[in-house]
């Protein structure tokens, strides 16, 4: 059994997030641009006068697969790098993996990892 | 008949009709970058498609019926005399500044176009194609040609018309009243006669593109240079100072727009620049060449503050008016007339209009001239309003305007031209690639 730990990430964290999670070992991860919003509720922008909330605000997701021992270790590196204190730090979950299979080589579980 | 060609001044003229001209396109980056990005194409094609109509009835029948003999009083010039641009260098109002007839024609062509394209800001994102290819020749011949034959073609509102007679010669250096008074009151009367898009005031209609606005605007503020010294007929002093006038004027409405909005909504934003710019060149067409800097300098501060003002009015009157041409070319093009008659003065160089015309209200003229700036006004207000209303509301009856209410959410661009500017726009065109792949 794996794990996949998803980070939802302020965007100007990546470099730093991608970095201590380089130091702690982790060789892959996926990262895509999302967007979303918590309590941070987005922001408004004012076009000839007329305003609009845009409440979807730039996002970026990072989701690593983990071995089950490293998954809190891993979920704490993730949350240390991204973190500047305010509002619309993003958050940091677990989820346990069934099965993962490396399509290169058909190795699958933790082989594949 | 005699003609003494002056190469000066026709070769400046031939240049500024070539820089009037990019206005046009320019335009439609301005518009295009303001609109959603599934209406780009057609915004774009708004502009192009007047180019091609405006063009073809300007040389077959427009230009004669706005600079032909008077007909009906001076209503306007009669459309035989002309038609196909039948003419000698020694006919039509330049020759006496020894510019060849077709050379006018083309500089006045150019006017025409981009007066036409205008109006389509304030019906983006909704109507059909033909329509707007019906109403552009419709237009041009019914609105326009008589307008630009009453204030330059020897018409009503010109040296020999009524308002000259009863009070003074209004001044429109450069179409103050017939290009943007009427552009902004026909486009007052589209919007209300096509309606509001839908979703208008709830959902987001975000500028897809502010890069294209600002490269719009830009390309208009250098084709103006043409639009208003240019109209001086002359490669002289009185050119300079329109060019100089249309310059300055620009930069502090520009300026001006930015402070009002920094101070209302907090931000300085390149639309507001890109805004600005233009509110000052319709401010200052009608009087660039009859002016000093220093009424330059006030009519673009008057303008960029009641334009970025006027701007609001759409969401309080709740009409649809897509791009602002209400709030800023008709609001523009009136602070620009009839601020003329407080500033003008014949203390810059002898414009041809002071032959008729007097001071200013600050330049000891009294409120003569300013009393027939309102009333020109006023009545291109009225004319342009009334008879666009009439001619768009003929064809609602007929062709039609709005396109079906799906193909505007989906995308006026992929209904109305089977195109999307875009890749992301639709997801649709993806699949249908891939289909195709898997199927060979």
């Amino acid at each position: 059994m794996s794990k996949l730990v998803t980070g939802i990430i302020q965007p100007h964290r990546l470099d730093d997030v991608k970095s201590a999670l380089e130091a702690a070992g982790i060789r892959g991860m996926t990262v895509s641009e999302a967007s979303g919003y918590g309590r941070q509720k987005g922001h408004t922008e004012v076009y000839r006068g007329a305003e609009y909330a845009v409440d979807l605000v730039p996002k970026i997701r990072v989701e690593v697969l983990v071995a089950d021992a490293d998954a809190d270790a891993i979920v704490d590196v993730v949350v240390k790098a991204a973190h500047t204190g305010r509002i619309g730090d993003g958050k940091v979950w677990v989820v346990p993996v069934d099965d993962v299979a490396r399509v290169r080589t058909g190795e699958h579980g933790d082989l594949a990892l | 008949m005699d003609f003494a060609l002056d190469t000066g001044n026709t070769a400046w003229l031939l240049t500024s009709a070539s820089l009037v001209l990019l206005m046009t396109p320019a335009l439609a980056f301005f518009y295009g970058g303001m609109v959603r990005g599934k209406s780009v194409l057609n915004m774009l094609m708004m502009s192009f498609t007047a180019m091609g109509v405006v063009g073809l009835v300007w040389s077959l029948w427009g230009y004669s019926l706005a600079f032909g003999t008077n007909v009906a009083g001076g209503l306007f010039g009669h459309p035989a005399d002309f038609f196909g641009l039948a003419i000698d260098d020694a006919e039509g109002p330049a020759a006496a500044f020894g510019i060849p007839a077709l050379v006018f024609v083309g500089f006045q062509a150019t006017f025409a176009i981009i007066t036409v394209a205008l109006i389509s800001g304030a019906i983006a994102d909704r109507v059909k194609i033909g329509t707007w290819l019906a109403f552009t020749a419709v237009w041009v011949t019914v609105v326009y040609a008589p307008l630009a034959h009453w204030v330059w073609g020897g018409g009503m509102l010109g040296a020999d018309g009524w308002l000259a007679d009863a009070l003074s010669l209004p001044i429109d250096f450069a179409g103050g009243t017939v290009v943007h008074i009427n552009a902004g009151a026909a486009a007052l009367a589209l919007t209300l006669v096509t309606g509001r898009r839908k979703g208008w005031g709830k959902e987001p209609m975000r500028p897809h593109n502010l890069p294209f606005v600002m490269l719009g605007a830009g390309l208009l503020w250098f084709g103006w240079f043409g639009f208003n010294a240019g109209s001086e007929l002359a490669a002289d002093g009185t050119a300079g100072r329109a060019w100089v006038n249309t310059m300055v004027a620009t930069s502090v409405a520009m300026l001006a727009w930015l402070a009002a909005e920094r101070l209302r909504d907090g931000h300085a934003t390149s639309l507001g620049a890109a805004s600005g710019v233009v509110a000052g060149l319709v401010a200052i067409t009608p009087a660039a060449g009859t002016v000093t800097t220093w009424g330059a300098i006030a009519i673009g501060a008057a303008s960029g503050v009641l334009c970025a003002l006027a701007v609001g009015l759409k969401h309080r009157f709740g009409f649809d008016d897509s791009l602002d041409v209400v709030g800023v070319h008709l609001v523009g093009g009136l602070v620009g007339t009839v601020l003329i008659g407080l500033f003008a003065t014949n203390g810059v160089h002898g414009s041809f209009y002071f032959e008729g015309s007097q001071n200013g209200l600050f330049y000891g003229g009294g409120v003569t001239q300013l009393l027939t700036q309102v009333v020109a006004a006023l009545v291109a207000v009225v004319w342009s309003f009334v008879l666009t209303f009439a001619i768009g509301w003929a064809l609602r009856a007929t062709l039609g305007w709005r396109v079906p209410e799906a193909a505007e959410v989906g995308g006026i661009d992929l209904h109305q031209h089977g195109e999307t500017a875009y890749e992301t726009v639709t997801q649709g065109t993806v699949f249908a690639h891939e289909s195709k792949e898997l199927r060979a």
